[in-house]
């Protein structure tokens, strides 16, 4: 007996040091961004709880810096404009997978899934001599292409799990009260399925808001996004503004990871 | 519709009920599949256009360099008919002493340059010297080859020759010789270069060894912690998953500049190892910037990756199971490898090439957190456009790791089922 309990016990203690292992690099930045010294690391003052070894300085400094406020307006604009192409088109297509007639479901599947799992590096590669040879380098349309490609799987994903729980029969009851096909679609499927399109559009913005290998090659000067910044600030003149920066996107991705699984089980409830 | 379906025969006839009921089945199926696919179609022809062409083109690049033909033409047809024995004839010499001054002037001569280069160390500067000077000079008693000597001795030795034909073929194998290194001897055989100048495969080796790390070391702290949560109570164990969750949504670059804050020589970890008095302050740990820093960091980073799919699998095993085995008389342990174990394999196998599909293709953690001795193929590949701007070899060092990913993707979809990739 007192060795399953050992067991037991040696099962928590690992689990736990895998949670913390997971948890504590993102969360040790949050108190070093209020650093008042610019290090990376916990001051003595910071240890004794001294509020003069705490300040709001590297907020201030992003907040002040044009070039954050500039990146930021990048990272919205091409975000949002290639969120819009994906979820379009990654809704149709996710719509026309489920159908039961859909020919060759297996390849097409596959091929439209690619980007996820493609390199980032040869996406970039690719991308920016392909781009630059129509002249679309340094431009926000070419960048707006790509993400839009790379974000484009996660929405087939996201409404064809959706889909996989919707009521198909429905959409016969509706077209037997003589509902033709579209207003079939807006009235009675798109707002059913509108939960897994919302957190397909969320996952989509998301890996758009986060991408920085295809800016770093394709993008110019105009093109600075958020994580292209961030990448500048680690590898050249590195400071603890991009810890605050840093915060910020946490609290992005805790926002949008609590709005996704709101819209999971509101999805699973109302469903079937 | 493959040939065997009931109804047609090997002559490729058909009897005739089935060709009816055939028939009939393909007018009602027909319109549905088609406008099935006619809504698949935009986002098909956009990812093809956006996505996979760019991919083609790139491939391309590494068997196909039209550069140096373009900007030399006449100078490869005088080449074309010299087999590379003895100096090639006049015509070539006059050829190239008109298109090298042409080439400086219209900026094209750097693209010549770098090559050229590559094939016969020191060329470039031969190159522009020569071009530099062709434009002030016109040809000594008619000859342009005693011309092109005078200005650099170069000229008169057949490998130069060798080199510039070798670099103006439109189509070569020699940038996947490069990236495989090997290497083409004198009498046209194929062989491994000397193992010290190898520099690709070891570094292919280096990717796979760690990916194949990694993966294992997510599977051991993964699997674990998705049992916990597929075996707590409901409320505790949706805790636990948005735990997982967290990281998975938190941007690549905060993780990075996590792991940097806390491993740097100055960090967290080791300010507190000296505090404690565990280390002297001279005895500071390396532990980033080299390859302990690419393998934890890219661990933490694709954690996620194994836990969802070992999570969702574990989470249809009824608890039942392992009650039966052991009123049975199983040893938890027994219970363990023989009953629970086995119907986690599709989660492990999910997990575990998805962790390694994602790993030998990282660039941003190794980049940035592995310094020099951690650099993985991708940063060849991206030291190569950048860098060298030896676009080939780059392109072939794409294709070579592309074709790995393509091929365990492939395995993924036939195996496990792409339609079922979860995103937790």
């Amino acid at each position: 007996m007192w060795r399953r309990r050992a067991g037991r016990y040696g099962f928590n203690v690992f689990c736990v040091a895998a949670f913390v292992f997971l948890l504590a690099p993102i969360l040790v930045i949050v108190p070093l961004s209020f650093n008042a010294e610019p290090y990376f690391t916990f001051t003595e003052g910071m240890l004794r709880l001294d509020p003069e070894a705490y300040s709001l300085r590297w907020y201030r400094s992003v907040v002040e810096d044009q070039e954050w406020s500039r990146a930021l307006l990048n990272s919205l604009v091409i975000g949002s404009a290639a969120t819009l192409l994906a979820t379009t088109l990654g809704t149709l297509a996710a719509l026309g997978l489920s159908s039961p007639a859909m020919p060759g479901r297996a390849l097409i599947t596959a091929l439209l899934i690619s980007p996820m799992v493609t390199p980032i590096i040869i996406v970039a590669v690719g991308v920016f001599f392909f781009y630059s040879s129509l002249g679309l380098g340094q431009t926000h349309a070419g960048l707006i292409l790509a993400h839009a490609a790379l974000g484009a799987p996660f929405v087939v994903i996201t409404v064809t799990a959706t889909l996989a729980g919707f009521d198909r029969s429905l959409l016969r009851a509706a077209a037997s009260l003589g509902a033709g096909p579209l207003r079939r679609f807006f009235r009675i499927q798109l707002p059913l399925i509108s939960p897994g399109v919302f957190s397909g559009g969320l996952f989509a913005f998301a890996a758009s808001f986060d991408e920085v290998v295809v800016v770093l090659f394709m993008g110019g000067l105009e093109q600075r996004t958020i994580p292209r910044q961030m990448w500048s600030g680690i590898r050249e003149e590195i400071s603890p503004a991009i810890l605050a920066v840093a915060v910020f996107l946490i609290i992005f991705a805790v926002a949008a990871l609590i709005t996704v699984d709101w819209l999971r089980r509101r999805s699973t409830t109302q469903g079937p | 519709m493959s040939a065997s379906a009931p109804g047609w025969r090997i002559d490729g006839a058909i009897d005739e009920p089935a060709r009816v009921k055939k028939l009939t089945r393909m007018r009602s199926r027909l319109p549905a599949g088609l406008a099935a696919f006619s809504l698949v179609l935009p986002l098909l022809a956009f990812i093809s256009l956006s996505f996979i062409a760019p991919l083609g083109a790139l491939l391309g690049k590494s068997a196909y360099q039209p550069q140096v033909a373009n900007i030399l033409p006449q100078t490869m047809q005088a080449l074309d008919q010299w087999a590379g024995v003895g100096l090639p004839p006049e015509a070539a010499f006059a050829a190239l002493a008109k298109e090298l001054p042409k080439a400086r002037a219209e900026r094209t001569l750097v693209r010549v340059g770098g090559p050229v280069n590559r094939l016969r160390g020191g060329m470039r500067s031969v190159l522009t010297r020569t071009a530099r000077t062709l434009e002030k000079t016109a040809a000594a008693d008619g000859s342009w080859s005693k011309t092109l000597v005078d200005i650099h001795p170069a000229w008169a030795e057949p490998g130069t020759w060798l080199a510039i034909k070798q670099a103006g073929a439109r189509f070569t194998i020699r940038h996947y010789l490069q990236a495989l290194d090997l290497e083409q001897r004198q009498d046209g055989s194929i062989g491994q270069r000397p193992e010290e100048l190898r520099i690709y495969t070891p570094l292919m080796w280096r990717t796979l060894l760690v990916s194949l790390g990694v993966t294992l070391l997510c599977l051991a702290i993964g699997y674990p912690i998705a049992y916990m949560i597929a075996t707590a109570p409901p409320r505790r164990g949706h805790l636990l998953l948005l735990m997982v969750l967290v990281p998975f949504w938190t941007s690549l670059l905060v993780r990075t500049t996590s792991w940097i804050v806390l491993l740097q020589r100055q960090g967290v970890i080791n300010s507190l190892l000296v505090s404690l008095g565990l280390t002297p302050d001279s005895g500071r740990l390396e532990m980033i910037y080299n390859m302990t820093g690419s393998f934890v960091a890219m661990t933490h980073v694709l954690l996620p990756f194994m836990v969802l799919p070992l999570y969702s699998v574990m989470r249809a095993i009824p608890p039942s199971y392992m009650a039966a085995a052991a009123s049975l008389g199983a040893s938890p342990v027994q219970a363990f490898t023989r009953v629970y174990l086995p119907q986690t394999m599709p989660g492990i196998g999910a997990g575990a090439l998805l962790v390694f599909i994602l790993a030998i293709g990282f660039y941003i953690t190794p980049a940035l957190v592995g310094g020099r001795t951690g650099q993985l193929i991708s940063g060849m590949i991206a030291y190569h456009v950048q860098t060298s701007l030896n676009w080939g070899l780059a392109a072939a060092l794409s294709s070579i790791l592309l074709l790995a990913v393509i091929g365990l993707y492939l395995l993924y979809s036939r195996v496990l089922g792409i339609e079922r990739l979860s995103l937790g």
